[in-house]
């Protein structure tokens, strides 16, 4: 393994266990695992988007400050996956015109 | 596709300039409104495929080519990243809302509760909404476009 490998896998390790730290800091979501729960709906993570979405993103419409504010590195990653559609389209079907 | 009849060239026409006119009232009132730019850019670029299927790839090919959509859906992305990377300068982190309350362009205050709309409001989300908007419609368009023309050419056909 050379010493430019060895520099990947550390990076790859510290970026990995600071996205599952992160992810296990994150408010719960999502239904509870309690199904007699009456509060079935009712998890932190969305009352802290629906009370905090008008003073912090500024924005009526809480569904696009989630996507552009709170989540924006998912449509970063969407926005992606449309350009190399994209790239890919032009690049096959210019070969096909000529 | 060479071009369908004079019925449907005329009832495009009529519709083209209403469904620009709903997309992109979708795109700018996203930050408002359901929808944004994924979903606003959609139907633009679907009035787009409308004008492609009635007047016909290679007419369209001679109206806008796909290099300059491509150019216009990298410019899209460019400034998507752009503004995220303005939120690192001049905010905390990567895709801070730097713009919110800051009283200078789509900066007003936002009572919490239901409020009247207000387009001035929002931060970095309307320039983010017009960002993905440019690319969405750019890059659908493109697509079919290429893909219209590439086979219109291999299947013989196109006789205009």
């Amino acid at each position: 393994m050379t010493r430019r490998d060895t520099l990947a896998v550390v990076f790859f390790v510290v970026v990995a266990v600071f996205f599952v730290f992160s992810a296990l800091m994150m408010r719960s979501f999502g239904p509870s695992a309690d199904p007699n729960d009456t509060d079935y709906f009712n998890a932190p993570m969305d009352d802290y988007i629906i009370d905090n979405t008008q003073s912090e993103a500024g924005a009526n419409n809480g569904v696009t400050s989630v996507v552009f504010d709170y989540r924006g590195f998912d449509t970063l990653g969407e926005a992606t996956v449309l350009f190399t559609a994209v790239a890919a389209v032009v690049l096959v079907f210019r070969r096909l015109k000529k | 596709m060479s071009g369908m009849s004079k019925i449907v060239k005329t009832i495009s026409n009529v519709t083209f300039p209403l469904i620009m006119i709903y997309g992109l009232y979708i795109i700018a009132h996203g930050h408002l409104t359901p929808g944004g730019g994924f979903q606003g850019g959609a139907v633009v670029a679907s009035g787009c495929a409308m004008i492609l299927v009635a007047y016909g790839s290679i007419w369209t090919m001679g109206k806008i080519k796909e290099k300059n959509l491509s150019v216009l859906e990298s410019l899209g992305a460019l400034f998507f990243i752009g503004i995220a990377l303005f939120g690192l300068i001049f905010g905390a982190v990567f895709f801070n809302n730097f713009l919110a309350d800051g009283g200078v362009i789509f900066g007003d205050h936002v009572i919490s509760g239901s409020t009247a709309a207000d387009f001035n409001t929002g931060g970095v989300l309307p320039l983010m909404n017009f960002a993905v908007g440019l690319k969405v419609i750019a890059g659908l368009f493109a697509i079919v476009l290429v893909m219209a023309y590439a086979t219109t050419r291999s299947s013989g056909g196109g006789k205009e």
